[in-house]
């Protein structure tokens, strides 16, 4: 078939009950467990998970939990709510703020975040958020990353992340999705629930996601959709609209930051269909003149998109292990 | 300039730092540091600390881009076009 803008237009019916029967097969049958617990966000993907975890358990047993710390918006709690009401699904509110304080999350970010901003201090409202260069499509530069502290005042300061910072940066901001996962954890066994992540195609294969953290779940019945798919199916089941609209943002740092800025570099509408061609192995000056860009510009994301699949392989990967010993 | 000894040194880095090897780093100069799948996010500070510390250069971060730290050959050559425009001096301590 030849590549068009259409090319990920699904039939959200037809997706729909070929995932609810993908839940209902691993989760009652192969797993043995009798429903699922899902971590909401209010984000379109968690809240298209539990719609789709709504169908195939029904109502009453499907959990959802809410996590959020002291950097999470408002926001997310909000539509949340909105969301679990629309399912009737019941709730739990979960802060993991003394979790995470317990671990000492939050000093170990802050001490490396005063290594390279000495200003910042999160007690007198300064805020934080960790970017990537924007317009993959017209800038060339790599994957570096850049922290932005953002004072009381709205005055901004952006440095370039050197290695240690970033990976105690890195390291510390983890914990809060590994503490989510064992939240999840621990409600799923106590009703012998089946954990259903929430990661898309673009969240789970260029690795944007935190190996025993969110990536951390049972099964994984949205992880073969683009984003732009999963917004198809939210609004054929009717996510709130409000959830649909929103901007997708990390929720992980204080300072708002979007999706784009923190790892993609493109919008979706873009990624998505540049991903797709380079999948089904179209040719760039087909491509090009398709999504009316130039051809450097897409080879661009083609080798964003492998370099990104490639480097965070051992996200993906399971523990490796040898075969059984067996004596000459 | 001598090109060699700052090839060198960016391959025995590459080597020990990016791919945790004793052994030699003998892709060629032209081969793509991403699409090997060497150069991540992290790899790229790493990189552009080591050019920085090492052949004592700055770098702005608009110029960390693939046409100047793709491939070893392109990172040479920018290495020896910052050095040329500094009008600076290879440091004494490179591998002749």
């Amino acid at each position: 078939m030849p590549f068009s803008k259409n090319a990920l237009k699904l039939d959200p019916s037809l997706e729909t009950d070929r995932i609810v029967s993908f839940l209902r097969k691993q989760v009652l049958k192969t797993m043995r467990r009798s429903g699922a617990v899902v971590g909401i966000s209010g984000g379109v993907d968690s809240a298209v998970t539990l719609a789709l975890s709504v169908r195939a358990f029904g109502p009453e047993k499907v959990l959802a939990i809410m996590m959020p710390d002291q950097d999470s918006s408002p926001v997310s709690e909000t539509l949340a709510r909105e969301l679990a009401a629309q399912y009737r699904v019941e709730t739990r509110l979960e802060n993991i703020t003394n979790a995470l304080e317990g671990f000492d999350c939050y000093r170990r970010r802050d001490d490396a975040i005063r290594r390279v901003c000495p200003a910042y201090d999160d007690d007198k409202g300064y805020k934080v958020k960790i970017v990537l260069p924007q317009d993959l499509l017209e800038e060339g530069t790599l994957n570096i990353f850049s922290i932005v502290v953002i004072a009381p005042d709205g005055c901004e300061e952006k440095q370039p992340l050197p290695r240690r910072e970033m990976l105690e940066i890195i390291a510390a901001s983890n914990l809060k999705q590994r503490a989510r996962m064992s939240l999840l954890y621990f409600h799923a066994e106590a009703r012998q629930y089946a954990v259903a992540g929430t990661a898309n195609k673009n969240e789970h294969e260029q690795g944007f996601f935190v190996k025993y953290g969110d990536g951390g779940v049972d099964l994984q019945p949205i992880a073969h959709l683009f984003k732009t798919q999963v917004y198809q199916l939210a609004d054929y089941l009717q996510v709130p609209e409000a959830i649909q609209k929103r901007t997708p943002t990390t929720d992980t740092y204080s300072a708002p930051c979007d999706q784009q800025e923190f790892f993609y570099r493109l919008p979706f509408e873009t990624l998505d269909l540049l991903w797709h061609a380079k999948e089904q192995g179209i040719a760039v000056p087909e491509v090009a003149g398709v999504m009316a860009l130039s051809e450097s510009q897409v080879q661009r994301v083609f080798d964003d998109i492998t370099s990104k699949q490639r480097t965070t392989g051992y996200l993906r990967l399971l523990p490796p292990k040898l075969e059984p010993y067996k004596p000459d | 300039m001598n090109k060699q000894p700052i090839e060198q040194s960016i391959r025995e880095f590459i080597a020990v730092n990016l791919l945790y090897s004793t052994e030699e780093f003998t892709l060629p100069a032209e081969a793509s540091l991403l699409n090997e799948g060497i150069l991540d996010s992290l790899g790229v500070v790493e990189l552009v600390e080591f050019v920085q510390n090492h052949f004592g250069i700055k770098v702005a971060q608009k110029e960390v881009t693939p046409d100047n730290f793709g491939s070893v050959g392109k990172l040479v050559g920018f290495v020896c076009g910052k050095l040329d425009m500094d009008k600076g001096e290879i440091p004494r301590d490179l591998p002749s």
